[in-house]
């Protein structure tokens, strides 16, 4: 159970600017974050915090410009790709937009079977994708058909059974539900909820949705312009936030009874 | 979710096809598109009389039933020549055509996906590439290496190199800047597969319809340069070079123009229309 999975230790990471200027843009500063085995941990922050750029550099899609990222305490910033086999099959990601997250000229059976075949894990294909569909509730006949033929809801399903097909150990999930309606959006949440115990996940979600995040993760780290500013578990910083920021996130959660207190 | 997968298949095939044919443009493109290569084609084992033939006896003779389409000054079979003219605008067309795509297309996709400095080199040549007059570059390759056919398909291939970098490169960024491509770096994709199995799918009706409509341009380019004489040399025949000779007969035997200026306009509006199609096709798809 415990020991960590994925860490920001002390990350920063600077864009540079557009235009000619030597100017840079600090999207993260002096980040540290652990990912606990197990655990579902997440990220809360409103557009602009860095929360995507925290996502890649999970991913070690991005350097950081100061700072360390680990897998299993070692370390994968400034890796060689070849080196990162083992981190890849292990952390995988599920985007936002349900549209541009899958390739639209592609058969679902081809998007399910591409990390297998990019990872090299030996299976029967034809049976890994039919049980990858099966997990995420989605019939085996679906194999057949093109991403456009599927609504948003099904499409996120499809992503979510893509990002398992090398049954990783760290699913990141950013912004996972936010684009789609609120009916469809608990439906995947759940979905979620529950793979992460059958399969024995550790979740990193990603949101600006506090609501959400409570609903689904142990502990939270709420990031504000690029810091992040309150960490701990779930339950404790929605019954006690210590940060003003922490405080106003929490009270832009939309209510339904008015003038009920914080629970 | 209840549609029966196995017919999907099928049905998606035949409904490409169907599309097709419903497309005006798409199939009045490709069939005059198909009877020029087929007129290449055929021109290369038989054309009615020699197209290099001279017959001093019928110089300048009218449409008749041994010469559909009369003869020219030196007693040429007009319609031999027409098709022999044919082999040469495809050659030219297709060799420029593949050359710029050969050249612009890797630069394009590679200029997407770096936007370093090197990249921007790219980009800032095929400008300046772009600003430079096709016609000069002719007469200036023409002055080199001798005017020829293929002095031709390097001018126009060179002049559309900056046209392909922009076009792929766009459409490249647009599939770059896809979720699915940053989904497939986290589970290990290299560049060049992705460039392989996402990038190149997704561009290739872009780039098709590019090609054809490339092709419309570089038939009246070609045929331009060889009316100046900075093409295909006489006595070798293409439209452009029958037209110039045409011109010295246009008071009494107008038809002599007729014919390769016919012969021009309608394989610009076969490929034209083509390209056409080919788009229309694609955005009927939603741009898929």
């Amino acid at each position: 159970m415990s020991g960590s999975e994925l860490q920001l230790v002390g990350v920063s990471k600077t864009y540079p600017s557009p235009g000619w200027g030597r100017d840079e843009v600090a999207a993260l500063t002096d980040v540290s974050l652990d990912v606990v085995r197990g655990q579902s941990l997440g990220i809360v922050g409103e557009s602009g915090s860095g929360k995507s750029t925290l996502a890649r550099l999970l991913l070690a899609l991005e350097q950081p410009s100061a700072g360390r990222v680990l897998f299993r305490d070692e370390q994968i910033s400034g890796r060689a790709e070849r080196d990162l086999r083992l981190f890849r099959r292990s952390v995988q990601i599920v985007f936002q937009d349900p549209m541009s997250s899958l390739d639209p000229r592609m058969k679902i059976h081809d998007i399910l079977a591409e990390p297998l075949r990019a990872l090299g894990v030996e299976v029967d294909e034809a049976e890994r994708v039919r049980s990858l569909l099966e997990s995420v509730e989605l019939p085996p006949s679906a194999a057949k058909r093109c991403a456009f033929q599927f609504s948003g809801g099904q499409r996120q399903r499809i992503a979510i059974a893509r990002a398992l097909g090398p049954s990783p150990s760290v699913l990141i999930a950013d912004e996972a539900v936010s684009a789609l309606d609120v009916s469809v959006r608990a439906q995947i949440l759940n979905l979620l909820s529950s793979l992460v115990t059958d399969f024995d996940l550790t979740l990193v979600f990603i949101s600006h949705d506090m609501a959400v995040i409570r609903h689904l993760c142990d502990a939270v780290a709420v990031l504000y312009r690029g810091s992040i500013v309150e960490t701990g578990l779930t339950s404790d910083v929605f019954r006690s936030p210590r940060e003003a920021y922490t405080q106003e996130l929490l009270a832009a959660i939309p209510r339904i009874r008015a003038g009920r207190g914080r629970d | 979710m209840t549609l029966l997968a196995g017919k999907v298949d099928e049905a998606q095939r035949r409904s490409a096809f169907r599309r097709w044919r419903a497309n005006p443009s798409a199939l009045l493109g490709t069939v005059i598109v198909g009877v020029i290569a087929l007129t290449a084609l055929v021109s290369l084992v038989w054309t009615p009389y020699g197209p290099l033939a001279i017959d001093t006896n019928h110089t300048l003779s009218a449409m008749s039933a041994s010469h559909w389409l009369g003869t020219d000054e030196y007693g040429r079979d007009t319609l031999s020549r027409l098709m022999a003219s044919c082999k040469i605008t495809m050659y030219v067309g297709g060799l420029s055509v593949l050359f710029a795509t050969a050249i612009g297309l890797p630069l394009g996709i590679w200029s997407a996906w770096n936007k370093g400095w090197v990249s921007q080199l790219i980009l800032r040549a095929a400008d300046v590439l772009y600003g430079f007059p096709a016609l000069l570059a002719a007469s200036l390759f023409a002055a080199a290496f001798g005017a020829s056919t293929n002095t031709v398909v390097l001018a126009i291939g060179i002049a559309y190199i900056p046209v392909f970098v922009r076009v792929t490169r766009s459409a490249a960024l647009v599939i770059l800047n896809a979720e699915y491509v940053l989904a497939a770096l986290a589970y290990g994709r290299r560049p060049f597969a992705i460039v392989r199995k996402h990038v190149l799918p997704g561009i290739g009706s872009i780039i098709v319809a590019q090609m054809s409509l490339l092709f419309s341009i570089a038939v009246l380019a070609e045929s331009g340069l060889d009316y100046l004489g900075l093409g295909t040399a006489p006595p070798n025949s293409s439209w452009g070079t029958m037209l110039q000779s045409a011109q010295n007969y246009l008071s009494s035997d107008a038809l002599l123009c007729l014919w390769p200026s016919l012969a021009i306009v309608l394989c610009v509006l076969g490929f034209s229309l083509l390209s056409e199609g080919v788009s229309e096709l694609r955005d009927e798809r939603g741009g898929r």
